[in-house]
């Protein structure tokens, strides 16, 4: 391992702050100025329509996209300099699970940062992983082909994954899309649990019934920030009838607090 | 059959086009399986069409068709194909299926009206330059074999230094790039070893077969396992295997051209993987049906009749 990873940072900068981003596919603008603090240790959504940039947001803070304007800085410095405190996943639709590789080969790639160049993970890498595998509930699945796996099973491998990576900030894409009630539960509990342990999590996020549950701040997107803050006083009723054009059917529910889960 | 071993230890000819052959199908099942993998296995079919008019271009400016030279100007001009096709895909709206077959149909047409030119222009010697359509394995030398192995060697020696990043951007690009690994400049490595796979390959099997030794051993060893190690391995047995019976059968005396029949036994090995494939061949997943539905005859009910009432 390459000392910088083990190196918490050592900084008051926020884990993760975005400021006045601005970004277009030709002329069609996907965010608008957007700006917001992630606070150390909190667990934050972000919550939007679908085309609100949710996933372009997250593009650009790993600098997988160039914005037209803005920056966003993790630790107090851009992306690039930053990675090693960041784990990434990405949404679970992204790749082909078809892929001839099993569970614990996938967990072992979040390992592939710290190995650097060209060398090959060995005995220490499969017990990390195997240790990560079991956080999950996903031991005895190690030997796994990935497309024999549940989706609520897949999802969970690449939470394994991002675990491994030992980071302190998470920024995670839709987790929860197409997971069954129990695999929901788990990474609930993982989430909090990193949480507890002083990680800061950022998670894309589409249901609205579960925000007031799961997160302590939200962050309501729709091309700019429509508001952002603790749930308790963002995640209003207004706020949410704004970012979603006042078509949103239980906003009367989300009001009393009730969830769709 | 002996005679056939023999000729393959002691026949200089045969042995030349044999090992030419063997090297090719470990390069093309070795690039092939992260081709494939990668939905990129029509890559090689356009860069190998792409090496003609730098053939051409290679043989007008020297005037001679020394195998080393030829083969430079097909390789700069696949590996232009290349960076145009990955610039293309980038850079402008049309999808990767569409620009793969502008490449292959621009540089392949250019090469076919300067195949025609070097004709017409007397030299007389463009029936030399024509094998590189259909290949003529019969035409490689020791030279070429040693040639052919250099670059084969290179070419697997990147892949396995680079294993594990070939690997990840394989299976998750967007993953890589959070790592910090330069995708955009792996892709274009992997893209050029493709080129790379090419060359060894046009002499043999030609740029119109090309495709198939880096798509084919590739798609049967995918259904013998789950592991890409595994997969990258057989791949490249199958295709050594092919390019070996298919340069003996053409030395057989029948007269049969090498290139495809390399290309022939290597579709052979992958109806039979289809079939017997121990990973997602037919046959297993037949048998682990019919056992499935034997239990679940067994576990239910036998007052309920079979099939249903009246």
């Amino acid at each position: 391992m390459k000392p910088q990873n083990l190196e918490a940072p050592t900084t008051d900068a926020s884990p993760l702050e975005v400021r006045g981003i601005t970004a277009a596919y030709r002329d069609k603008p996907v965010l608008w100025d957007v700006s917001f603090r992630v606070p150390e240790g909190q667990l934050v959504a972000i919550v939007g329509p679908n085309g609100a940039g949710k996933t372009t947001l997250l593009k650009i803070i790993m600098g997988l996209m160039e914005p037209a304007a803005g920056r966003a800085t993790v630790y107090g410095r851009p992306f690039s300099k930053a990675r090693q405190w960041v784990g990434y996943v990405p949404q679970r639709g992204s790749v082909d699970w078809d892929f001839p590789t099993n569970a614990l080969d996938v967990v072992q790639m979040g390992l592939y940062g710290r190995l650097g160049w060209f060398r090959r993970p060995g005995r220490r890498e499969r017990e990390t992983a195997m240790e990560c595998l079991a956080k999950v509930g996903m031991a005895d699945f190690a030997g796994r082909q990935i497309s024999q796996l549940s989706g609520g099973q897949q999802q969970r491998v690449f939470l394994a994954r991002a675990l491994a990576q030992d980071a302190r900030l998470y920024l995670t894409d839709e987790p929860f899309a197409g997971v069954d009630y129990k695999t929901e539960q788990a990474i609930v509990a993982l989430l909090r649990e990193l949480k507890a342990s002083g990680r800061t999590v950022v998670v894309v996020h589409h249901d609205l019934g579960t925000v007031g549950d799961y997160f302590d701040r939200v962050v309501l997107l729709n091309k700019g920030v429509v508001a952002e803050g603790p749930v308790e006083e963002a995640f209003t009723p207004e706020n949410v009838a704004a970012a979603y054009g006042g078509t949103v059917a239980y906003l009367a529910g989300a009001e009393r607090g009730w969830s769709n889960g | 059959m002996v005679d056939l071993l023999n000729d393959l230890l002691f026949d200089y000819t045969i042995r030349n086009v044999a090992l030419g052959a063997a090297v090719l199908g470990v390069v093309g099942g070795v690039l092939g399986s992260f081709a494939i993998l990668r939905r990129q296995g029509l890559f090689g079919d356009a860069l190998a069409h792409a090496t003609l008019p730098g053939v051409c271009v290679a043989f007008i400016l020297s005037g001679a068709k020394s195998p080393a030279v030829l083969l430079s100007g097909a390789a700069l001009s696949a590996g232009l194909g290349a960076l145009l096709i990955l610039t293309v895909v980038n850079r402008t709206r049309i999808k990767q299926d569409a620009a793969l077959g502008i490449v292959l149909s621009v540089f392949f047409g250019a090469g076919t009206v300067l195949l025609t030119y070097i004709g017409r222009s007397g030299s007389g010697d463009q029936s030399g330059l024509d094998r590189f359509i259909f290949g003529q394995a019969a035409t490689i030398v020791r030279d070429d074999v040693v040639t052919m192995g250099i670059l084969a060697a290179l070419a697997l020696l990147v892949v396995a230094l680079l294993f594990k990043e070939f690997k990840l951007l394989s299976f998750d690009p967007a993953f890589a790039a959070s790592l910090g690994f330069p995708v955009a400049r792996l892709n274009v490595l992997l893209t050029l070893l493709i080129v790379v796979a090419v060359i060894v390959g046009i002499q043999a099997v030609g740029v119109v077969l090309m495709a198939a030794m880096l798509i084919i051993p590739a798609a049967a060893a995918r259904q013998w396992t789950d592991g890409l190690g595994a997969m990258v391995v057989i791949s490249s047995l199958f295709g050594a295997f092919s390019g070996v019976s298919g340069a003996l059968i053409s030395a057989t005396g029948a007269n049969l051209p090498t290139g495809p029949l390399i290309v022939l036994c290597a579709t052979a090995l992958l109806v039979l993987s289809l079939f017997l494939g121990r990973s997602r061949g037919f046959l297993w997943g037949w048998i682990g049906s019919r056992q499935n539905r034997r239990e679940a005859l067994r576990s239910s009910d036998p007052s309920i009749p079979y099939g249903g009432g009246a």
